[in-house]
Formats: C-alpha cells, sequence, structure tokens
C-alpha cells in the first residue's frame, strides 16, 4: 500500500516509518501540516495517517477536513494524544475513519491502518458470501459452512466470524474486535475477548484437522488459509 | 451627539462613603433623627394649636354669653356680669372692655381701645399694658346692637410661657434623640462590623492555608452566610483532601511501573547476555508502561468526569438493551471463570444518560465481581425501580468489602486488603462514582455475606415502565 504519514515527532515518525516499511508499504512522510496537505492533495494514497496536533497552523484534522472537501476519500487514520471521547467523535465527525490514541503499540496501529486499506479496495460491491479456504459464509442466509458441514453460530459469534474473515490475512486486535463487533469503546480489564474467539475457535476449528483462526502474540487475532 | 463615556460617568452624583458599616449606620441615624423630628414637630404643632384653639373658643363663648346678657339685661346688666366675671376669675388672665357707641369706657379691665383691634372680624393678638406690666393679649371686637363696642379677649402671656417650654422642652427631646440615635449607629456599626469581621477572620485564614477553620454559627440571620461559606470551606478542604491524597497516590502507583520498567531496561542494559533476554525484559517494560497508560487515562477520564461538562452525549436511554448487550459480552467470561452470571431485569423507565459511560460503569463492576467471585457461585445483575430511580446492582459471591472499605472504596487507588494481590490499579470504582455523579444518580455498596454488592441508582425519566422478561 501507499501510505502517507504527517506526524512532526522525529521518534514516533522514525518508528512508524520503520515499522510500515517493514511490512512492505510505500511510505511518504512529512512532518508538518503544509506539506502534508500539499502530499495528500497532490499524491494518491490508499491511506493516510494523521497526527491531530501539527506545527505551523494546519493540523490534521484540517487537512483532512480540506480533502473531504475536495471529495477526496482516501481512508484517514488520525492519531492523538487527546483521548477523550469528544476529541474521538469530532475526529470522525471530520470525516476521519478511524482514531488511535497516544501512548500506541504498533501492532495496533498496523492492523487498523491494514483494515483501512482492505475497507478502501473491498467495500466497492456488496458481498452477500465470504469464502476463505474451506470456510464459506452465507450473510443473507446467515449460515456458516465448513467443509460442506453446517456449523450453529450465535448471532454475536457470527458477526465475530465474519469480522475476522473480512479482514482474512490481516491481524485485527482485541480493541478493533471490542469497538466494530460489540460497538463498544472501554478498555476492558479481563479478557472478555479472548474468551469469545475462544468459543468461536471450539466451533469453527476445534472439529476440523487445521486451524483457521491464530493468536498474534502481543497483537490480537488472525484468521488465514494456511 | 455622543457624550464620551467619562463624562457621563463623572457626572453622576456618587454617594462618597464607601463603608457599608458607616452608611448602614448613617442610614439607621437619619432614620431615627428624622422620624424623631416629624414625631416632636407633631407634638409641637397640636399642642399650639390647641391652645390657640381653647383661647378663640373661651372668647367667643364669652361673648357670646355677654351679647345674651345685654339683650336680657341692658347695659346695666352687662356692666355687671363684666364686673362679675373680672371678680371671679382667679387666674386673672381675662380681659374686657365695653365701649359705648361715643367711646366713654362702660366697664372691663382694659386701659383703653387699642388702636391695632380696627375691625371685628378676626382675632388680634398684640402687645398690652396691664397695670403695671407689659402683656400679650389675644382679643376679639363685636359690636353691640345699639353701637357700643365690646372687646373680649386673653391674657395668652402664660400660654406663650407654656409654648415657650414646650417648645424647649421638645428640642432638647429632639437633640437627646439625636444623640441618641448616633450612639446607636456606632453600635449598629459595631455589630456589623463584627459579623462582616468575623466572616472575614475566618475566610482570611482560610485564604492563609488553615482550611480547619469554620464560621461560628449564633443564631442569628448571618447563620445563613456562615452554613453557605462553611459548606464551601467543606467542598473545597474535600477537594483538597483529593487532590492531596491523588498526588500521593499518582507518586506511588505510578513510580511503582516507571521505577519497575527502569530498573528491568537498566538492569537488562547491563546484565542481558542473550537478544532473547534483552526482548524479554523490554516486553516486560513496555507491559509496564502501557500499565502507567491505563492508570493515566483513568485518572483524566475521572477527572473530566468530575468536573460535571461531560454530558454532551446524553440521550434518553433505555436500560435493558444496554444491560443484555454487557451480559452478553460478560457471559462467556463469567463461564471462563466457572461462574453462573444472571441477568434480571424488571420493568424499568428510561434514563437520561451518556451510553458509553454507563457501559464502562457496569463493566467496571462485572469486571470486579467476575475477578473476585469463587468459582461455581453467581454473578447477577438486577435492574429494577426504587420511587423514581432506576437501580441497577452487581452482585458477587466474593470475599466483600468491610465497612471501613466500604467506606473508602471510591477513593482513588484505594485497594481493599483483599484485593492487594490482583491485578488491577484501584480506580474502577472511582470511575463508576464519578459516572453515576455524573448521572445525578449514587452509588451503595452492600456487604452480602458473603459478597459485595454495589447499586448504582439513577433518576429515572418519567414515562411508561417498559415491560422486560427476566433473563437468565
Amino acid at each position: 500500500m501507499r501510505i502517507l504519514l504527517v506526524e512532526d515527532d522525529v521518534t514516533v515518525r522514525a518508528f512508524v516509518l520503520k515499522g510500515l516499511r517493514e511490512a512492505g508499504h510505500v511510505v511518504d512522510e512529512a512532518d508538518n501540516g503544509k506539506d502534508g496537505l500539499f502530499l495528500a492533495v497532490s499524491e494518491s494514497y490508499d491511506v493516510l495517517i494523521l497526527d491531530r496536533m501539527l506545527p505551523g497552523g494546519i493540523d490534521g484534522v484540517r487537512i483532512l477536513e480540506t480533502l473531504r472537501v475536495q471529495n477526496n476519500a482516501t481512508p484517514v487514520l488520525l492519531l492523538s494524544a487527546l483521548a477523550d471521547v469528544d476529541d474521538r467523535v469530532a475526529g470522525l465527525k471530520a470525516g476521519g475513519d478511524d482514531y488511535v490514541t497516544k501512548p500506541f503499540a504498533f501492532s495496533e496501529l498496523m492492523a487498523r491502518v491494514e483494515a483501512l486499506g482492505r475497507r478502501g479496495r473491498s467495500e466497492v460491491v456488496p458481498q452477500t458470501r465470504l469464502t476463505v479456504a474451506d470456510l464459506e459464509m452465507d450473510l443473507l442466509a446467515r449460515t456458516v459452512k465448513r467443509g460442506g458441514e453446517k456449523i450453529d453460530l450465535q448471532p454475536r459469534e457470527f458477526r465475530l466470524l465474519e469480522f475476522l474473515v473480512r479482514h482474512a490475512g490481516q491481524v485485527v486486535t482485541r480493541t478493533m474486535l471490542l469497538e466494530r463487533v460489540w460497538d463498544y469503546h472501554f478498555d476492558p480489564q479481563t479478557n472478555v475477548i479472548d474468551v469469545h474467539v475462544s468459543r468461536l475457535r471450539q466451533k469453527v476449528d476445534k472439529p476440523f484437522d487445521h486451524a483457521l483462526i491464530h493468536t498474534i502474540r502481543n497483537a490480537g487475532y488472525i484468521l488465514r488459509a494456511d | 451627539m455622543r457624550v464620551p463615556q467619562f463624562l457621563v460617568k463623572s457626572f453622576k452624583p456618587r454617594w462618597p462613603v464607601r463603608s457599608a458599616g458607616l452608611n448602614f449606620a448613617l442610614a439607621y441615624g437619619s432614620v431615627f433623627v428624622l422620624s424623631a423630628g416629624l414625631f416632636l414637630s407633631f407634638i409641637w404643632w397640636n399642642t399650639t394649636g390647641q391652645i390657640e384653639r381653647r383661647v378663640e373658643v373661651a372668647v367667643q363663648v364669652d361673648a357670646h354669653d355677654l351679647a345674651q346678657r345685654a339683650q336680657r339685661g341692658g347695659m346695666a346688666g352687662l356692666v355687671r356680669a363684666i364686673q362679675d366675671r373680672l371678680d371671679h376669675n382667679v387666674e386673672d388672665d381675662a380681659l374686657y372692655l365695653l365701649v359705648g357707641p361715643t367711646g366713654r369706657r362702660y366697664a372691663g379691665n382694659l386701659p383703653g381701645w387699642p388702636t391695632a383691634v380696627s375691625g371685628t372680624d378676626h382675632f388680634y393678638e398684640l402687645a398690652i399694658q396691664r397695670d403695671s406690666f407689659r402683656t400679650r393679649a389675644k382679643m376679639h371686637a363685636y359690636i353691640l346692637p345699639g353701637g357700643c363696642g365690646l372687646i373680649v379677649g386673653r391674657d395668652i402671656h402664660g400660654r406663650e410661657l407654656v409654648r415657650h417650654v414646650l417648645m424647649d422642652t421638645l428640642i432638647w427631646a429632639w437633640i437627646m434623640v439625636s444623640l441618641l440615635a448616633a450612639g446607636g449607629a456606632l453600635v449598629m456599626r459595631g455589630i456589623f462590623r463584627q459579623v462582616v469581621g468575623s466572616i472575614a477572620r475566618t475566610t482570611a485564614a482560610v485564604a492563609r492555608g488553615d482550611l480547619s477553620r469554620r464560621m461560628p454559627l449564633t443564631g442569628n440571620e448571618t447563620d445563613s452566610i456562615s452554613q453557605t461559606v462553611n459548606e464551601m470551606l467543606e467542598r473545597i478542604d474535600r477537594l483538597m483532601d483529593g487532590v492531596r491524597q491523588v498526588s500521593n497516590a499518582i507518586a506511588h502507583d505510578l513510580r511503582t511501573p516507571i521505577t519497575r520498567a527502569r530498573a528491568r531496561l537498566e538492569e537488562a542494559s547491563v546484565t542481558a547476555t542473550s537478544e532473547q533476554a534483552l526482548r524479554s525484559a523490554v516486553d516486560r517494560a513496555v507491559v509496564d508502561l502501557d500499565h502507567v497508560t491505563s492508570i493515566f487515562e483513568a485518572l483524566l477520564r475521572i477527572a473530566q468526569l468530575e468536573a460535571g461538562t461531560r454530558r454532551a452525549a446524553f440521550t434518553d436511554l433505555e436500560v435493558p438493551p444496554l444491560l443484555e448487550g454487557l451480559a452478553e459480552l460478560y457471559e462467556a467470561s463469567a463461564e471462563e471463570a466457572s461462574l453462573r452470571l444472571k441477568l434480571r431485569v424488571d420493568a424499568v423507565r428510561p434514563v437520561h444518560g451518556d451510553r458509553h459511560l454507563l457501559q464502562q460503569a457496569l463493566a467496571n463492576l462485572l469486571d470486579n465481581a467476575i475477578k473476585f467471585a469463587p468459582s461455581g457461585t453467581d454473578v447477577v445483575m438486577h435492574a429494577g425501580m426504587v420511587g423514581n430511580d432506576v437501580f441497577i446492582a452487581v452482585m458477587d459471591a466474593g470475599p466483600g468489602m468491610s465497612p471501613d472499605d466500604m467506606a473508602r472504596a471510591s477513593e482513588r487507588f484505594f485497594r481493599a486488603e483483599a484485593a492487594r494481590h490482583t491485578p488491577g490499579s484501584g480506580l474502577g470504582l472511582s470511575l463508576v462514582q464519578a459516572v453515576v455523579a455524573l448521572h445525578n444518580g449514587r452509588m451503595v455498596l452492600q456487604d452480602r455475606k458473603p459478597g459485595l454488592g454495589v447499586t448504582l441508582y439513577i433518576p429515572s425519566l418519567g414515562g411508561e415502565l417498559v415491560r422486560e422478561g427476566s433473563i437468565v
């Protein structure tokens, strides 16, 4: 993917840049709002990562608003030290697609960037069937089959699996699952998400000889075919 | 034309006395002196008026009587009557003069017809010569049928004297009253100063940092001020305590993980022999730092909630779906810990609140319950109505809390003895408390022997009860 990173802190920028490049992405960088806006307008990117607070009068939200006014729909992830829910809402209202607060784990940022990049490409045609290896999901009939065998899932389990399948091959974090599958925006003290994933595994993976859902240490989960 | 602002201001008459106490005293004094003056003037005017009228009435009655005598007894009768009256006039204040048409004096004690008395239509008041002394008299002249002239009068010297004495007395009384008023005003000012002074002394002491001082309650009207000030001080004291406690807690609870992370990194940097060892040290340091971050976030959130300004996201909420969602989320965790999570929702009214904050608060309670409940027991979430409040209770069969711990449970960083060795920051209940307070509700802890029950009471919106079946 082609990614633009606008971040003024040198250490954070170098850290994110290195991680994204190691993951095989092409990344442009800018350390102030003016350069960032110029690049965002003149070049074409798959995902923009914008820091909210930037020096030089143009902050991340201003860049975002300018782009949206010009009908530029490139997915935008806002980075911010403002953890307040109101700030998050303001960022999303301005046209942001996701919001990560500092300090963040790189795995969290990476997972969200990949999810955004994927969305930019795949949401053109609404899908009614999802398939990964021998797993099939019928979104209309709400049925799941693996190797031709029907699997009974609770509605929430279905949504969880659907989210994993839609992001097959990508790491999804626990926070992402809590936000997207349950629509909760808090940090649970206990391992609520792990327990739900483990239940899903019991139904989707346990009866079969190879597993689709894998745990990624310090990051989250991935559903992949290998 | 517009007049410059400063001119307008300078033309306004301004009362020169700034002291409230002095103004108070001045107002008191002037009202006192003015009312006393009015009162005394009225007495004076009324008394002297009475005297005047009595003289006039006496003269008129006398003259009328004499005129009748003249009619009945003729001139001789009249002369006799006058003489008679003069003889019987003990006070020696009656004045008479009867003259014939030619001016001849027939009777009376006046030496001659006073030149000033020229008409018969009103009373004359003039100085006269009586025997050997001069005096003042009030008299009226009458023309009798037959052309005779009659003067009836009264010596008003005595009355004048009374008037003067009365006038003097009243003026002295007024002076006394004024002095009393001035004294009273000074006393009033003193009382005023004392009242204000006691408030000022206490607040000054507080301003200097002595937060333990309180206004004395004296039982008078200033108590309402004193009480308000005391309540204000109480709140400031509590807030200061909170700040102190939080800064101590921050010093301890944030320093500890930071110190741990620092020690790990430093030790690894000096002693680690393999990349593996170095990596694991770094990973653990990251976990410590994440813990620091989460404490920070919780603290900030609590502070923000306590400031009471976060009501932007308030909407009318149905409680049952919110609880069902949470129960569904936590049911798996409960089962994992060999607990049964039971949800009971009675008919409840909607509440006005922030969905995410309430979810967070209840999630904290469920986290705690699942953390502390022994396996095989039930965790119950129960919602219903008490009066106008919606209550949501989360009950477990864990170790519970001692009454002392309950009183301190919502303090930031407080951790009960039983919780000392479990992971957590001691901010969970503080956050719940802050969320509930933001919703104008309250949190009640109770020891269920065994176990802890935490009940949140949130004012409901008036409206229809939502009938909701029990879900287990």
